[in-house]
This record gives structure tokens, sequence and C-alpha cells, in this order.
């Protein structure tokens, strides 16, 4: 069984298709690339899978359930317990430390553990600047809190839109690295990404177009090799 | 992880709350003070009011229904005359406390060294009086007529003499050319003295051809030992209600609860009633035209406190809901990234909400003590007296404060409700 599964799923803004009877299989442990110029529905499948918007038709069943007939309530719990987020825009709490980000996913989730939160900030290489305001990061190192506070509840699926967005070049290899030792502890990642080089280390990358996946790609050259990078 | 939230959200927008906490403060020193005002303005206005006159008077229920029905006037009437013994029994009812001043008369006719007849009536001036509460008063028309001009001296009763004195009429002055000082030979029905004039009064009434003695040199001269004609009584009371008027006709018609509620409470009716309980055969009446004015003094004075009250909480809540909103559309990305990570709209709700209670608990704590300074400038410049703060007004203050911080922060948290994480986290 899929992790994730889409089948027939239709967004419609008046007369706009933003997704058009799109169907596809995410498996537990895959690393997904979805890419796709803008305006190709990106986005609104990113929101759809996320449990953050609702599709007009269709059905989304992760991990066996549909949720695409949820309450919002409901799909809140689904965000909750089942799936991590990571932005373009990173959206950390500006009056918050970097560890206090991190505490408020486990906050919302259950108990608040600041000694995971820590580990979960160290895995991404930032223990050291735990204590430090969103301010007083550099963007790749706001983007890795973000990661961490994606994982904190060791969600089922991470889902990233354009993460790597806002980042130089060093960062962003950075961002990767991470993912690449997220998808060899076994966590299924679907990463949206304009950025080529982003979606060819992932297994299959998707392509959308106007609404619809236009092709697929298997990367057969995936090793999900990590590379030596030093997160500090 | 709440109490953290809470205490950065208050440092990272300190400014903001500051302008609610000052918006709430501003309504909370109005409602402090109108409040604090409108519970003591009725002893204020009272005491001021007390100024005119009594507004109860007491005669024998002979008086009032024989000599009013059937006009006769026969001194051997039983019950003609009240007992002087039992005055100081006003001052053992209920609403004692109540009671501010009240003076005993009683008339009779004496014959001046020119022939003529005048009525000379005793009454207190300044009567000491130890209460068995162990409170003191001194009570009689020297504060009861405190309108009188008074040429000399009002009697002082605790002076050794005083029951020689009088104080005569402008009328009886100007007749019988009298003036302070002056020796007034007077011939009652039993005894005849030489009283001193202390004081000529102008009354500017019919009061002006009386002559008034202490009480025990009127009845001496009458004959009249330990008789009472009437008391007047100046007492603090609560504007009458369809209660009182209903009780005022037929105590009898109201239930056990009404009845309870009208005597425990300072309506002029009720007083009066208590006055009947312990004077024998004594009736009591408000002086309508006293007891009325002071009730529609009162209740326009409580409306318009009222109605700035309101108005002050009304400004409030705009206030708040402006400073709120605006708070809540700038953070606006931190809300929809709470709820895309998983926070339920009552967690988000409960989180604005406590910062702004907190704030409004600050806000609503400094602007109490600024209304009690508030009180007390209006106490000093309109009644020259301060306004004491009733324990009342703080939960009253709360709740106001408290419901004007809720109904102002509606349309933030209906804001708050509607707002898609999708559309703030993304942009669309």
């Amino acid at each position: 069984m899929s992790l994730l599964e889409l089948k027939n799923v239709s967004k419609i803004y008046g007369n706009l298709h933003a997704l058009d009877h799109v169907s596809l299989k995410v498996e537990k442990g895959e690393w997904l690339a979805i890419m796709g110029p803008s305006g190709s529905g990106k986005s609104t499948m990113m929101n759809i899978i996320g449990a953050l918007d609702k599709a007009t038709e269709g059905e989304i069943l992760l991990d066996g359930e549909d949720i695409s007939k949820k309450n919002a309530r409901a799909l809140t719990d689904i965000r909750r317990d089942k799936i991590g987020l990571i932005f373009q825009q990173f959206h950390l709490v500006s009056y918050l430390t970097a560890v206090e980000n991190v505490m408020l996913a486990q906050y919302y989730h259950s108990i608040p553990d600041e000694k995971e939160a820590l580990e979960a900030l160290d895995r991404v290489g930032l223990a050291n600047r735990a204590k430090h305001y969103p301010s007083q990061l550099s963007g790749g190192e706001q983007q890795r809190v973000c990661v961490a506070r994606a994982l904190i509840n060791y969600p089922e699926i991470i889902l990233a839109d354009e993460p790597t967005g806002n980042l130089d070049e060093a960062n962003e290899e950075i961002v990767v690295e991470l993912f690449r030792r997220l998808h060899m502890e076994g966590t299924t990642l679907v990463v949206v990404t304009h950025n080529p080089e982003v979606a060819e280390v992932a297994q299959r990358t998707i392509v959308l177009r106007n609404g619809r996946v236009d092709h697929e790609t298997v990367n057969e050259n995936f090793t999900g090799k990590i590379k030596h990078i030093t997160l500090q | 992880m709440f109490v953290r939230m809470i205490g950065k959200a208050f440092l990272r927008q300190w400014k903001k709350m500051l302008m609610i906490a000052f918006t709430i403060a501003l309504g909370a020193s109005l409602a402090t003070a109108m409040l604090s005002v409108m519970m003591d303005v009725e002893d204020k206005m009272n005491q001021e009011l007390k100024a005119y006159g009594a507004n109860i008077t007491v005669v024998p229920k002979s008086t009032s229904v024989i000599s009013e029905l059937y006009d006769v006037d026969d001194e051997n009437i039983s019950g003609k005359y009240l007992k002087e013994e039992e005055l100081g029994k006003i001052k053992t009812i209920f609403w004692a406390f109540n009671i501010v001043d009240y003076t005993p008369f009683i008339s009779t006719q004496v014959k001046l060294d020119s022939g003529n007849e005048v009525t000379l009536t005793g009454t207190w001036f300044n009567h000491h009086m130890d209460l068995p509460t162990g409170e003191t008063l001194d009570a009689g028309i020297a504060s009861l007529r405190s309108w009188w001009t008074v040429d000399g001296e009002w009697i002082d009763e605790q002076t050794p003499g005083s029951e020689k004195c009088a104080m005569v009429g402008s009328g009886v002055a100007k007749r019988e050319n009298l003036k302070v000082g002056d020796t007034l030979h007077v011939e009652g029905k039993k005894d005849a003295l030489d009283l001193t004039i202390k004081g000529i009064f102008d009354a500017g009434g019919e009061e002006d051809d009386l002559i008034y003695v202490p009480v025990d040199t009127a009845q001496q001269l009458g004959g009249l030992e330990g008789k009472i004609d009437s008391i007047e009584v100046s007492a603090l009371t609560t504007p009458d209600n369809e209660l009182a008027r209903k009780a005022a006709k037929d105590p009898s018609s109201l239930s056990v609860s009404q009845y309870e509620t009208w005597y425990c409470t300072a309506y002029v009716s009720s007083i009066c009633y208590q006055i009947e309980e312990v004077v024998t055969d004594s009736v009591a009446s408000a002086v309508r035209q006293v007891a009325d004015s002071e009730g529609q003094i009162l209740n326009k004075t409580r409306l318009l406190m009222i109605l700035i009250t309101i108005l002050s909480m009304i400004g409030a809540a705009l206030g708040i809901c402006n400073l709120v909103t605006a708070s809540v559309m700038e953070r606006s990305q931190e809300i929809g990234l709470m709820k895309a990570i998983g926070a339920h709209n009552p967690a988000i709700t409960a989180l604005v909400l406590t910062e702004v209670l907190c704030t409004a608990l600050i806000g609503g704590v400094a602007g109490f003590y600024a209304g009690i300074g508030f009180a007390q400038i209006i106490g000093h410049s309109v009644f020259s007296a301060s306004i004491s703060i009733r324990p009342m007004v703080i939960p009253v203050v709360a709740v106001l404060v408290a419901l004007v911080t809720l109904i102002g922060s509606m349309p933030a948290v209906r804001m708050l409700l509607n707002l898609r994480p999708t559309e703030v986290l993304h942009g669309r």
C-alpha cells in the first residue's frame, strides 16, 4: 500500500483548473520531486497533499485513509500527526528562539520537550544556535530550523515547498544534504522545486504542466549516498 | 510553552500592548470614577438636599385623621400629642443610620405684654443625644432651617440658662418692636416667664410670626409636660420605585419577599413605616415635594453617570477592536503557521485572548487607581467632600473591563478563525 495516493484529484477555482484529474502514488520512504513552471499547479498540489486545502474532486489517501472529505478540524489533526511542512519563506516565529520554534510544533502536537528539540536542532547542525532568534540566523540556518521543526513529531511524510528558493548555493547544498540524510533514515520526502539540481537528487521527479502530470522521470543514478558536508 | 509565548509576545509588541492597556485604562478610569460617584452621590446629594429641610413629618394619629376629617380641636382627644419620651426611639429603627436630623415641635398660645397673643413653639435647637449605638447626634432646627437669616445667634442648648432664651420671628419682632437681647415677658396657660431674645430670624414665611423656645420651656408655659405636637425628620432616602409606591399605599398588599425588599430599602415610605412602629399612635408621612425632587435629581444624576460609563466603555471597546485587529493582521503569518503545524482555532484564540486579557488586567488596575483619583477630583470640585470608594465598584469595573475587552476582541477573533494558512503562508 502506498503511503500517499492521489486519485483523479482536481482543484478548480471558477473556470481555472489548478489541478486537473491528477493521479499519483508516493511509496513509503520514497523521495519525490515535483517540478513545473509557475502556475502549473505545484503549490496547489502541495497544499492538498499537506492537508492545508481541500480538493474539488478526487480522493487523497494518506496512509490508507481518505483525507479528501475530512473537515477542517480533522485536517488540522492530520497535519499535526502525519505531515512535516517546510516553507520557502521559513515562517519561523520571530519572537521565539530556534529551539522554541521547534518546541512550538511539539506544543501543538503533545508536550514540549526542550531536550528533544535540542537534539532535533543538533541533527540539522544547529545545536550551538539554539538560543538565537530567527533574525540572528542566516537564511540557511533558518531553513534548517524549519527542517528540525518539521521532523520533531516524527511525521509520516515531509513536504517541502521550494525549500532552497531563498538560499544561496552553499546553504542549498546543506539543505539538500539534510534531505538526503532524512531519506537514508527512511523519511518520505515530497519536494516541490523549480531548481533542477534539487530535483535531480530525488528518486523520482514528476513534472506538472497546466494542472496535469506532464511526464515523470526516475533517477536511475540515484544512490542516496551522503556527501560529507559539515553542517556546523 | 504557553506562558513563554505570552511573555515573549508581550515583549515583542510592547508598544501595541501599551496602547491597548492605555485604552482600557482610560475606559476603566472613567467607569471607576463614574460608578464611585454614582454610588456615593446618593449620600452626597442627600446631604446637600438636607439643607433644604426635613422630608418626613410625624404627627399624632388623631390629629392626622380626626382633626382633618371632622375639623375638631379638642385637647382631650386621646392621642392628640406624641410622647416626648419616645423621641429617642426614632434613632433605633432599622434605618436609624439614615436619620440625619430631626426635631420635635410643641406649640402653645402665649400673651405678650402688649396684650397680643402669639404662638410659641418649643423645639430642639442643637439637642445633644447619646445614642445606644455609641454615636452622638446634635439635632434640631439650627441645622434643619439652615436657610433662615438670623440676627443675633441660635439658641445653644448646651449653654446653661438656654431654657430662658427665645428666638423671635421677624414679624413678631417688628410688631412688638423687639431687639436681640431684650427681655420678653410671656404668659402661657399654666405659667409666665421672662425670656431673653437670643436671635431674631427671618424665615420668609408663616414662621416669622412665631416665637421659638426650647421644648421644656414651651411645655412649662402651656402645661404640656411630656407632650409633642409633631416631629420633622430629615432622612437619607432611596428614590421611590413601583414597589415603594405600592407599599406607600398599603404595605399589607405586599408579598413576603416584596415586604422584605421594601422594608430593607431606605424608601421614604419604608422609613415612615418604621417610625410609626416606634412612635405610639403616630402617622409619619413624606413631604412629597422634597422627597420627589430629591428622587428626580438623584435619578437624573445617576442616569448621566451611567451614560458616561457606557460611552466610555463603548469608546474603549472600539479602541481595543482596532488595536487587536491590527495586531492579528500583523501576526497573520505567525497564526497561519500555527494552524499549519497543527494548532486548532480554540488554542490560537486562547493565546490571543490571554494576551489581550493580561493587557486588560494591567490597564484595568491602572485605570481603577486613576479612576479613584478622578472620583476624588469630582468629589472635591462638586461636593467639596471625598468620594468613598465602595468595594462593589471593583467587581463591577472588573466585569465591565473583561466584557469590553472580549467584545472589542471579537472582530479580531473572527478574523483569526477565518484565516486560512494557505493564504498567508504562500500569499495565495
